[in-house]
């Protein structure tokens, strides 16, 4: 399935894109994750949560086909 | 008072003194309220590794944390007997000693807007997806993470 996966903050400085849409074969988020891993190395050594459909998701969570987004820790305030 | 629709809270660069002196100015027709409460967040010129913060640039995840605003106003309204409550937050550079949060509630009586604005300031700090860049005088940066 395609699925539209956006970026945020100091994720982006090693995206160098704030959104993407990947076709995705996997049917759990970590799957999901292991992709972007190989596509960006040193994502694996940053620290953020998963936001499916614009909830916060485990990893072991099924992918729905809805929007993704990797949020790094919150600092609003 | 509550707002069934979620309203956009974020407002490009630093919330100015006239904005919120003109939010407190619009609630004197409202004559049930017996007490305001008011919180400010304001960029700290922190000193990190002897180098100071300038500035925050904020970006967010719009549609989440507009989300995430309103579901805090309506659990804030749930729990607390308030009359009206409302949150600004900016997106953009705001230089250090500029206000980028304005949290406003308001009731009949004074002990509930104490309670209240604790309690919807670290809802906001915890579970908004709100991203700032601190930007240094010699524009290095790094990132801010809420403790």
């Amino acid at each position: 399935m395609q699925i539209i996966i956006k970026y945020f903050g100091q994720l982006t400085e090693i995206t160098h894109i704030e959104e993407e849409t990947l076709e995705v074969s996997g049917t759990y988020i970590y799957e999901l994750l292991e992709t972007l891993y190989r596509k960006y190395n040193t994502l694996k050594t940053k620290d953020f949560q998963v936001a499916q459909n614009q909830e916060l998701v485990s990893k072991e969570t099924k992918l729905t086909g809805a929007e993704i987004a990797l949020l790094p820790p919150f600092a609003g305030g | 008072m509550t707002n069934k629709k979620t309203k956009n809270v974020f407002q490009s660069g630093a919330i100015t003194s006239e904005f919120i002196g003109n939010s407190i100015y619009k609630h004197q027709t409202k004559t049930s309220i017996g007490a305001h409460n008011i919180f400010l967040g304001q960029v700290r010129a922190d000193e990190i590794d002897g180098k100071t913060v300038s500035a925050i640039e904020y970006t967010a995840y719009e549609d989440m944390a507009n989300q995430k605003f309103h579901d805090i106003r309506e659990s804030a309204f749930a729990k607390f007997d308030l009359t009206c409550m409302h949150i600004y937050h900016s997106l953009g550079t705001v230089k250090a000693g500029e206000i980028c949060l304005f949290v406003f509630v308001s009731s009949p009586r004074r002990k509930v807007v104490f309670e209240a604005l604790e309690y919807i300031v670290e809802a906001i700090k915890a579970d908004v997806p709100v991203f700032g860049k601190e930007i240094f005088e010699d524009e290095s940066h790094q990132w801010k993470v809420n403790s």
